[in-house]
């Protein structure tokens, strides 16, 4: 019989530790400016998902104008006043600024503050078994810098003119030439960027610093590894566009012409610009980042889906080292990938030869990953719990999505679908039943940690399996669209266009999904709410799991462990043979059976 | 750099730090000076681009302690350095593939 | 709770987190301003003319202004050295000097700057004023910055001294890392810029 060393920290001896060392904080350092990484984690996440919620209200808008074009939107359109739906029916206009904002909101405020900010400051430092992050204070300071982007976000629907309705990529010239909004959307990147920033270097000095006595690098789970990388990729991918954000203020506020080409006219009109500029210039930049950014989307994903994984097959991961391994080189090979983007910019053979080849031996990291994922379920003994549904669904939903990027990562292949719906699909695929999939696994899965309680089984699959079939039947018809020629960011959805006529029925059908899958949340948000007061008593560890967040109590106290625990052996040494149970913890001291 | 200097390293590393502020000073002098001789383009961006990267590495090494720096810092340093010229190089060498320049 | 490593070094590692954090901070900034150097490259090479720097810009006080801030990484450097031989006076000496030199690099700007305006050359008169107003504007942000950090080391940030001397002069080093850095851009912008 193993008998634990580790003393698990309790509550109470560690309070009174803390009392000893400094003053009680009250309400507002508790909960609203706290330096706890798990009070900061779920401040990224609540955030995180409320701008999910947002972001696809937007786009459920869209795609009333797209299932109807030109159609008054019944009891709410006229909510939006005159400027923006008269009468209730949307104006292209609005239809940009909903699309722009759309993607902002979801890439920038949504899926990276959850993935990194939430899960990662809440799951990174409990599992490496550190106290808090490196930097508590800078921590902090980038959730708040976040929620001010954020704030400055919203705040650009209530300009005049509204807000950046460039597309997120917000390509010169047009972004420069666009309303008050866009100024205000550069000022939201910057707070965003600073809060990566601030971010990204505390994941980085607390992995390399603050892991536990006995956790060596490849003993480290690979949730860790993941936020490692994805930190990285934050670190270096941003300032470029930081830098661009700058330049496009200058030619936005100051006049200059970094962007402008030279003779650009407008609606008949000859810009007050000296011109000089290159627009390419900001596509470049921003794809330096934005390339990747679409790893920073996927890397954290990987990561919850690798722990679900194991811990639901009771099995070791397979090809743990070379998962490592790839991701290293994947994150390398995202820096130089990025012009795959731009094929159409007039670009040569030669350039076009070269991001082509980067951008196909990309893939194979994203294989590898894949492909071990995949073949660690075989041999397991899979339990069908809702965080496994999700990471279950996550493997081939990923497989569509990386392999429809394989024909737009060649740049023959990209002439007849860039900029058509099969990119919308692509993307979609990989980051909504993708990465948004692996975020819900890592809620189902982290819930009980962070609360003490675990979430409803029967709602999650009421939950799941709605979501699954509404997803696909949003995203799957695009590539018909796409491939049929119908480009995207087109207000009608292609309805004015001839060719496109027999494909633009899908529309009715994708929007219809689109509801239905936004009525499969509620499941999911009655679940999350009421499990915090309501939902079974979890216990330290109810998934029996081997990995070091399972050892401190849910939810853990402040420094989270009494001692500083120290590790013996790998992350994932499930159904070791002879052993006892089917889990052997990473922190579990192990008496010899005599 | 531990923080366990002796007394004479330190007296070693002030008088390398003068060392390398005279030659900062001259070399900017230098570099000043060639740009009096008005040379073409490429053999003026060649010289000035050597003098910034000696005064910079320089900097770097002695000022910045790179020179007895630990692994985990110049690695980290040697990536960004490959991304740096990344940036600078790759969206000029399409400019110049471009069909349509 | 104590966060472990914030003065003492990681054994493995040979670092302390505060270390490692500033030069991750400064890899960061090699990109941001790597990206506005490949602006430089995009503008000049697409442009039709291009004029040489010292036909518009003022050499000799950007010279000085060179001069200015390879002195001030002198005494940046020397303050820590102080630090480290335990001689806090010396320290406050040198790394006032340094503030000062701060003050000297952003008086030299102004009035370049102001020069330039009233000559009614702005960033958007033409490309090559726009990156080098960008530029030199960024760099001077972190130069008040830096002064700022600097500043307050001296200040009421130096009683930290008292209490724990090598954590004061850990701090002490790595903002010096970052004024450094400063430097160090500073060395590349002024050819660049002005003699090419």
């Amino acid at each position: 019989m193993a008998t634990t060393e580790l003393a698990p920290a309790h509550a109470g001896a560690a309070h009174d530790h803390e009392h000893a060392e400094h003053p009680e904080l009250g309400f507002w350092g508790k909960y609203v400016f706290s330096t706890d990484h798990k009070v900061i984690g779920i401040q990224y996440a609540v955030t995180g998902l409320c701008f999910l919620m947002f972001g696809f209200c937007l786009v459920m808008l869209m795609r009333w104008q797209l299932a109807f074009p030109g159609r008054a939107l019944p009891l709410i359109g006229k909510l939006f006043g005159e400027a923006r739906m008269p009468g209730g029916s949307m104006l292209p206009e609005f239809y940009n600024e909903l699309g722009a904002m759309h993607g902002t909101i979801m890439v920038f405020l949504g899926v990276v503050p959850l993935a990194v900010g939430g899960f990662g400051n809440f799951v990174l430092p409990l599992q490496i078994g550190a106290p808090d992050m490196a930097f508590p204070k800078i921590n902090m300071a980038s959730y708040w810098s976040y929620f001010l982007g954020g704030i400055t976000m919203l705040g650009s629907f209530f300009v005049p003119g509204g807000a950046a309705q460039s597309g997120w990529t917000s390509y010169a010239p047009l972004s420069v030439i666009a309303g008050e909004g866009q100024t205000i959307w550069l000022i939201g990147m910057i707070f965003l960027i600073t809060s990566s920033l601030l971010g990204s270097i505390n994941f980085i000095v607390t992995t390399v610093q603050l892991r536990a006595k006995g956790l060596s690098y490849f003993r480290l789970p690979f949730f860790c590894w993941a936020q490692l990388v994805t930190s990285f990729l934050l670190l270096l991918a941003f300032p470029p566009l930081e830098a661009a954000g700058i330049l496009q203020l200058m030619d936005r506020l100051a006049g200059s012409s970094f962007f402008m080409p030279s003779g650009l006219v407008v609606s008949g009109q000859a810009l007050a610009y000296t011109g000089g500029g290159n627009p390419i210039l900001w596509q470049h930049l921003f794809w330096f980042l934005a390339h990747p950014e679409v790893y920073v989307l996927i890397l954290p994903a990987f990561g919850i889906v690798a722990e679900v994984v194991a811990n639901n097959t009771r099995k070791p991961l397979f090809g743990y080292k070379i998962m490592v391994y790839s991701l290293w080189f994947l994150g390398f090979m995202s820096f130089i990938v990025w012009a795959h983007h731009m094929f159409f910019t007039g670009m040569g053979t030669t350039m076009a030869t070269f991001f082509q080849t980067t951008t196909m031996i990309i893939s194979i990291p994203s294989v590898a990953l894949l492909t071990s994922l995949l073949i660690s379920l075989w041999g397991g003994s899979i339990r069908f719990t809702t965080p496994m549904l999700f990471a279950l669904a996550f493997l081939p939903m990923f497989g569509i999505g990386g392999l429809t990027g394989l024909p737009l990562g060649l740049s023959a292949a990209d002439i007849p679908l860039h900029d058509t719906y099969y990119v919308i699909g692509h993307f979609h695929y990989v980051v909504a039943p993708g990465t948004l999939f692996a975020l819900f696994a890592g809620i189902y899965y982290w819930f009980p940690k962070a609360t003490g309680r675990m979430m409803s089984e029967k709602l999650g699959k009421i939950h799941f399996w709605p979501s699954l079939i509404f997803i696909n039947g949003i995203f799957m018809p695009m590539f018909i669209q796409g491939m049929a020629g119908v480009s995207r960011r087109l207000y009608d959805g292609g309805a004015s266009y001839d060719f496109a006529k027999e494909v633009t029925h899908w529309n009715v059908f994708m929007s219809i999904s689109a509801w239905c899958l936004a009525l499969a949340q509620i499941p999911f948000i009655i679940n999350f709410f009421w499990s915090i007061k309501h939902g079974k008593k979890a216990g330290d560890n109810p998934w029996n799991a081997t990995t070091l967040e399972w050892v401190a109590p849910s939810p853990p106290p402040h420094g989270n462990f009494l001692t500083p625990p120290e590790a013996y052996r790998g992350p994932y040494e499930y159904s070791v043979p002879g052993h006892p149970t089917d889990y052997t913890p990473q922190f579990q001291l192990e008496q010899k059976a005599s | 750099m531990g923080n366990h200097d002796s007394h004479a390293d330190l007296d070693r590393q002030v008088k390398v730090y003068i060392l390398i502020f005279i030659t900062l000073l001259v070399l900017t002098m230098v570099t000043v000076a060639v740009s009096r001789l008005h040379l073409p383009v490429a053999a003026a961006v060649t010289v000035a681009l050597i003098v910034a990267s000696i005064k910079g590495g320089l900097v770097a090494s002695y000022f910045m302690h790179l020179i007895t720096e630990r692994k985990l810092i110049l690695w980290v340093l040697g990536f960004t350095v490959a991304f740096f010229f990344a940036v600078l190089l790759l969206p000029l060498w399409t400019h110049f593939d471009a069909i349509i320049n | 709770m104590e966060i472990p490593y914030t003065v003492a070094e990681r054994p493995d590692t040979g670092l302390n987190n505060g270390k490692i954090g500033i030069w991750l901070f400064l890899a960061s900034e090699v990109m941001l301003f790597g990206a506005l150097f490949a602006t430089y490259l995009m503008m000049r090479t697409g442009a039709v003319t291009w004029p040489r720097g010292d036909s518009i810009l003022n050499v000799p006080l950007a010279t000085l202004n060179t001069v200015v801030l390879i002195s001030s990484s002198v005494t940046m450097v020397m303050a820590w050295a102080s630090l480290k031989r335990n001689n806090f006076a010396k320290f406050r000496l040198f790394q006032g000097l340094t503030v000062l030199a701060g003050f000297g690099f952003l008086t030299i700007k102004y009035i370049e700057y102001s020069h330039k305006f009233e000559l009614g050359l702005f960033p958007s008169t033409n490309t090559f004023l726009a990156i080098y107003f960008t530029l030199t504007g960024l760099h001077g942000l972190h130069v008040i910055g830096g002064m700022a950090i600097n500043a307050y080391l001296w200040g009421p940030g130096s009683k930290l001294w008292k209490t724990d001397p090598e954590h004061f002069t850990n701090r002490v080093e790595n903002s010096g890392l970052f004024w450094h850095f400063v430097d160090l851009v500073w060395i590349f912008l002024f050819p660049v810029l002005y003699l090419l």
